[in-house]
């Protein structure tokens, strides 16, 4: 069966483009193949900087011949119907048409057609024009003279040649015969821009395609490419007593930049180490595109020593580091038990040179010096005083700063910036007045000191206007932990203002010293009881604002850190905190009209007063609650994240919705009651115990359809059988008790109590009719199935319980 | 290595060597030899050369040096590598010719970058210029990881569709050739290519203007005046586009004002440039200039279509 071989070559495409574009090109062409009856028995995409390749084996030689049947009218049809019959079905005369039977219709026309199959390469030669004209670039660019005209080609570079050849193992390919815009398909490429001898290379097919490009210096496949770099970096690395400094994305990356990968090993003055490693690691990577490598390790033992610390991780992730305790000693991003970075780098060069690489690593270290020399200049910057201190009096009063220190400089400059957080919610700097008042409340409920918790919200987003911080804008949160612990400040303040954006995401550690919990609670509740107050919610797949990862993250602080804490009192003081200002101007206006009033009698000064404060007590309550629907609805996008949150680790849905209730806002107590029921749920008592429960609630709920009225109460005289007065006994006993243990938080001990029903409820199942003669004997056996359902109910609502 | 010029003009030993080569080498294969355009510009591309001339449907090819003014940059005299006054080389090619990696390359190995001792890179860098309303797709090119020339391909100017394409190349100068002079200071480079007392530096010809540069656009630029000639700039661009636009009257359709009205776009550029340097343009603000600014570019090209040269006459050979 034959292969079809397609070279699309071009100036350099962008690298990040380079892997879709090639899979979108075999889609688009199989796809394309596929529906027009062929099949294929597989295909290859490959990419290099200037070539998108397919590589398709085994295609049909021509698609099917497409044999139909049509329908046509009666025999006896007039002629003007037999005519148009002819017509649409393309025969000339109606001898050409076969006649069926049909037992009800009686005999009529039918038409015998005939599609024929077409040749693949006419088929491929139809589908490829369209295919290159409409390519799914992300941005695409005219060029030429061609451009001139409307229509013309566009590209993501433009567009040089088009090979693409077609045929069996065992004859000479054809050429594949198409144009576009003046580029006409052939059986021609070019090899390395550099390093081939520029002459055109004919081809037949995929092999000594592969083959000859590689003769001139071009490695078509990106994952080679990649390998070979990764291993002559390593082995270059190591040659030297160094570590390569593994990334994933710059390799793919630095693979889309070349044809022929070279690895060098450049340098620079160990003075730059001086730079925070990660700060070394991004500007040699974003701007140069090279990688860092770390001196290797002489003794394997860190590894080992660092091995049981893993095995701490639990559901607390790998915090250990950040505990007060630990002071800066892990203020590194390089990690701890890692080795410090070299002053070695590797780079990847697109040619072998003459000289052996020495001008090119040479030239390199040069830029790579340069760039150093800005970012160490940036890390000194930082680290001194700004030039506009006479502009940060004002914030420095505001936020408790000591402007001798460098970072309470930069949080007093983001507060006299004033940069908008978003329109309707003030700036950056009003945003951490709310934060660090919510911190201060937090605090406590976590364990946190307030007075740090405040000063690490103060601080959190000072890095935020720090040059370092600036160039590379993912080193917030790292930099100013740096920037604190310089500045002397307590290591669970430097913790926080790291940890307060943490956990980003489901697979992101989440911190555990209680001042970073108490910060990033702080600034999550901040920014979703906001966007709330403003109407900003997520909607479908839109979350611009990321408030579904503010949520996530509350919970699994929450729930990972084992606080209970009631949601609903915190979202009220951070919206009152929103509505402070408003709240104070009005209370202000309302002292000022009621002194007005009061002018010169002592008396009336202490009447302003108790006025005034019962007047603000009104106000604050009165912002609450009419804020109160606001909230509820907050706390139901809390327990949509709850529930998506549990399911991912496996909880049942139908047992979260039964436990659920409106007003939950202790996620933690959610959480362990899920856990208590499943617990239950597995043993006998619990099977028996819902099977018992349901079973009288569908009695009731069979009864309350036909308008049955339930009694709220028992009558202990109206029962004449014992397993009535045991139930009922056991039902006042059982929902005492758990209502006991779950004031006391005993979830578990909720569900025994629960489980002493279920010998009750079967036996009076087994002895006793509901049904009875007498209606009040009836109404009073259904109050006390309504009862059961009321006694369980304290615990899960065993209705929404599937199965 | 440009064998036409004497030993002290080549390249590797003087600046004014680099830029003899590229005219010759830019000369060779037809572009028109300008000389910088006389006003102050924050990039080549403002010269009319380039932005007005790659607009309708007449080939053009140019090349030249120009003068390029970025206040915000001066450093006094003390940063090695950043100038608020510095050279750009311009090429501007309409239409983009298919050769035209190939052309840049060679005028590389013109001044001596031998590209097989070199590692040359086209990294993407797509090219967007706010106040003149353009953008293109193109890359930034690397030699042995150092950016010496901007590589676009014009898809819009002046908000209006570039047609045909034009291919524009910019090196930057003193960055060049600090490479090829291997020189780590701006001002230590050769100018002249000669040695001892003939010998003439970057330094000894920019130095002092640097410094006093720098204490204009920081310290010294009278803002308030500066404000007024953004405005005036822009009433007089406009008063000149209306003045020359074209009559019914005449019975003509060439407008006849252009070139002095896209004067004064650029000047209101620039004074935006310096109001800009002197920290008195909120963030909030700073859009609208821009726009402003825009918004004349695009009333200039409009009007430079209806020109000669903005092709009014013109007949493509392939119709």
């Amino acid at each position: 069966m034959p292969d079809l071989l397609l070279e699309l070559r071009s100036e350099e495409i962008p690298a990040r483009m380079q892997r879709k574009a090639a899979g979108d090109l075999k889609k688009l062409v199989t796809d394309g193949l596929v529906e027009a009856g062929l099949t294929y028995e597989a295909a290859g995409d490959y990419w290099t900087p200037r070539r998108l390749t397919l590589d398709v084996r085994g295609l049909t030689a021509r698609s099917k011949d497409i044999h139909e049947e049509r329908k046509g009218p009666s025999v006896k049809a007039p002629e003007q119907a037999i005519a148009g019959f002819l017509r649409s079905a393309g025969l000339f005369d109606i001898s050409e048409a076969h006649v069926h039977t049909d037992p009800k219709k009686g005999d009529f026309y039918v038409a015998h057609l005939k599609k024929p199959g077409r040749p693949a390469e006419e088929i491929i030669a139809e589908l490829m024009p369209k295919i290159i004209r409409e390519f799914p670039w992300p941005k695409s660019m005219r060029w030429g003279t061609a451009s001139s005209k409307p229509g013309s080609l566009r590209w993501v570079r433009p567009l040089q040649s088009i090979l693409c050849t077609f045929g069996p193992e065992t004859e000479e390919p054809v050429v594949v015969d198409f144009e576009v815009d003046g580029l006409r398909a052939g059986n021609v490429t070019y090899g390395h821009r550099f390093l081939s001898d520029g002459k055109p290379i004919t081809v037949r097919r995929f092999d000594d395609y592969v083959a000859k490009l590689e003769k001139a210096k071009v490695v078509l496949d990106a994952d080679r490419r990649k390998e070979i770099i990764l291993s002559d970096a390593q082995n270059i690395a190591f040659a030297s007593g160094l570590d390569l400094v593994e990334d994933e994305g710059l390799l793919e990356e630095v693979s889309g930049l070349v044809e022929w990968p070279v690895v060098l090993m450049g340098e620079f003055e160990e003075e730059f180490l001086a730079i925070p490693p990660e700060v070394v690691r991004l500007t040699i990577k974003t701007n140069q595109k090279c990688f860092v490598t770390r001196k290797q390790t002489l003794h394997p033992t860190p590894a080992l020593r660092s091995a049981p610390s893993l095995q701490e991780e639990g559901k607390n992730g790998r915090n250990a580091s950040t505990s007060p305790s630990d002071g800066g000693g892990h203020s590194e991003a390089a990690g701890a038990g890692e080795n410090p970075l070299s002053n070695k780098f590797i780079l990847v060069s697109n040619i072998e040179a003459k000289d052996g690489g020495r001008e090119i690593a040479f030239g390199n270290g040069k830029v790579v010096r340069a760039r150093l020399s800005d970012a160490l200049y940036f890390w000194n910057t930082d680290q001194h005083d700004l030039p506009d201190m006479h502009t940060l009096a004002a914030a420095a009063i505001r936020f408790d700063l000591d402007l001798a220190k460098p970072l309470d400089q930069r949080m007093a400059r983001l507060d006299a910036l004033n940069v908008t957080f978003h329109a309707k919610l003030g700036t950056q700097g009003e945003r951490i007045i709310r934060i660090r008042a919510l911190a201060r409340e937090i605090a406590p409920l976590v364990g946190a000191d307030p007075a740090l918790a405040m000063r690490a919200a103060v601080l959190a987003k000072a890095d935020l206007t720090t040059e370092i911080v600036g160039e590379f804008p993912e080193l917030q949160g790292g930099m100013g932990r740096k920037y604190a612990l310089l500045q002397g400040e307590h290591p669970s303040v430097a913790a926080a203002i790291e940890e307060h954006y943490k956990p980003q995401g489901p697979s992101d550690i989440v911190p555990s010293d209680p001042v970073s919990v108490a910060v990033a609670l702080a600034d999550k509740l901040d920014t979703l009881v906001g966007f709330w107050a403003i109407d900003e919610k997520p909607t479908g797949s839109k979350d611009p604002f990321a408030l579904r990862r503010a949520a996530l993250g509350v919970v699994r602080l929450l729930l990972s850190n084992d606080w209970k804490i009631e949601l609903m009192p915190v979202f009220e003081m951070a919206l009152s905190q929103l509505r402070e200002d408003s709240i104070e101007k009005r209370v202000e206006g309302y002292e000022q009209h009621q002194a007005a009033q009061q002018s010169g009698d002592v008396d009336g000064e202490e009447d302003v007063i108790n006025a005034v404060s019962g007047f603000e007590k009104r106000l604050r309550s009165d912002v609450i609650e009419e804020a109160h629907p606001v909230l509820l609805d907050l706390l139901a996008f809390f327990h949509d994240r709850m529930k998506v949150y549990l399911r991912d680790l496996g909880a049942r849905h139908d047992l979260i919705d039964a436990v659920l209730t409106e007003r939950a806002d202790n996620l933690l107590l959610i959480a362990r009651r899920v856990e208590a029921l499943v617990v239950f749920l597995n043993t006998e008592e619990g099977q028996n115990l819902l099977a018992g429960t349901k079973r009288a609630a569908n009695i009731l709920s069979a009864e309350e359809k036909k308008g049955t009225q339930i009694a709220n109460a028992v009558d202990a005289a109206l029962f004449n059988l014992d397993e009535e007065r045991a139930l009922s006994a056991a039902v006042n006993q059982a929902e005492k008790e758990a209502a006991q243990a779950i004031q006391n938080e005993d979830f578990s001990g909720a569900m025994i109590a629960l489980s002493a029903l279920r010998e009750p409820v079967d036996s009076f199942f087994e002895k006793v009719l509901v049904n009875d003669e007498n209606p009040a004997i009836r109404a009073n056996r259904l109050a006390l199935l309504a009862r059961i359902r009321t006694a369980t109910t304290t615990v899960a609502d065993f209705s929404k319980i599937v199965g | 290595m440009s064998s036409s010029l004497p030993d002290h003009l080549q390249p590797a030993r003087s600046f004014q060597g680099l830029i003899l080569t590229l005219h010759n080498y830019w000369a060779e294969h037809g572009c028109v030899i300008l000389q910088p355009y006389d006003m102050e510009v924050g990039a080549g591309t403002f010269h009319p050369a380039t932005t007005l001339r790659s607009l309708g449907p007449k080939p053009w090819k140019a090349a030249y040096v120009q003068p390029s003014r970025r206040p915000k940059d001066g450093r006094y005299g003390e940063n090695p590598n950043r100038l608020q006054h510095y050279y750009q080389y311009q090429v501007i090619m309409k239409p983009s010719p298919a050769n035209l990696q190939e052309l840049y390359l060679g005028s590389l190995r013109a001044i001596g970058l031998d590209p097989l001792l070199h590692d040359i890179r086209f990294v993407e860098d797509d090219w967007e210029s706010p106040t003149l309303g353009a953008w293109g797709l193109g890359w930034e090119c690397w030699c042995d990881g150092m950016e010496v020339s901007q590589f676009t391909y014009f898809q819009q100017v002046c908000g209006i569709e570039c047609s045909p394409v034009s291919g524009e190349l910019t090196y930057g100068l003193e960055r060049l050739a600090m490479y090829v002079q291997g020189v780590d200071n701006v001002y230590d480079l050769n100018f002249n290519g000669l040695e001892g007392d003939e010998k003439v530096t970057y330094g000894d010809v920019f130095l002092q203007a640097e410094q006093e540069y720098s204490r204009y656009n920081f310290e010294h630029a009278n803002t308030a005046v500066l404000l007024r000639h953004f405005e005036e700039a822009e009433v007089e661009c406009e008063a000149l586009l209306k003045a020359g636009a074209p009559r019914e009257s005449d019975n003509s359709a060439i407008h006849k004002m252009v070139l002095p009205a896209y004067d004064q776009c650029i000047k209101a550029s620039h004074a935006f440039n310096l109001l800009d340097a002197r920290g008195v343009i909120s963030v909030t603000e700073r859009q609208s200039y821009i726009l402003r600014v825009r918004n004349l570019a695009r009333q200039c090209g409009e009007a430079f279509l209806l020109t000669e040269a903005g092709g009014v006459n013109f007949r493509s050979e392939s119709v």
